[in-house]
């Protein structure tokens, strides 16, 4: 299993309030 | 820490996941980092549907710890919202599961806090004081609680 990390996090952000659930925001530098 | 199973379980089951990364997404990167005051990789933030943070880990951790600690903010936003009976067992899941993490301690304090919030009882507090006799004796928590007994 994997995490789907989205790239596009204004639309997260959006996705997440029209749902009601919370948002895991990832700042890393690892190789993508 | 990412490619541990129990990881993404739990975040693909709690969260909607965002990755912003200074290379590949470095106006995202930016942006967001100025909004969310984020000044070092790794930090994982948790917020609330409407975008509001609850919590953060900053730096590595081993895939345990990591996890605790992401139950410890994922059982805050319970607790921020005033779910105490939620909160709480999801504190006490973190203490049950992972008594050996940092988490552990600071997940018992709040598991004490919560049933109090709830009915105004010091019950709950004052056994967790004596919880903290027990276990956990050298942490910040235990010295928060010595006052509760």
């Amino acid at each position: 299993m994997k995490i789907d990390f989205r790239p596009d996090v204004a639309r997260v952000l959006q996705e997440a309030k029209a749902q009601q659930k919370s948002v895991l925001l990832d700042f890393n530098a690892a190789p993508m | 820490m990412w490619p541990d199973e129990r990881i993404a379980r739990f975040v693909n089951a709690h969260f909607i996941a965002a990755r912003v990364h200074p290379r590949d997404t470095p106006d995202a990167f930016k942006e967001y980092g100025e909004l969310y005051n984020a000044q070092w990789t790794p930090i994982v933030l948790l917020l609330d549907p409407a975008g509001v943070e609850h919590s953060r880990i900053e730096g590595f951790l081993p895939a345990d710890d990591f996890l605790a600690q992401l139950m410890l903010g994922w059982a805050r936003m319970a607790f921020d919202a005033g779910q105490w009976a939620e909160a709480e067992r999801r504190y006490r899941e973190i203490v049950d599961r992972f008594p050996n993490t940092d988490a552990a301690a600071e997940a018992l304090y709040w598991a004490g806090v919560a049933p109090y919030k709830a009915t105004g009882d010091p019950a709950s507090l004052k056994a967790t004081g004596r919880a903290f006799k027990e276990r956990y004796k050298d942490t910040p928590w235990a010295k928060k609680a010595s006052v509760w007994t």
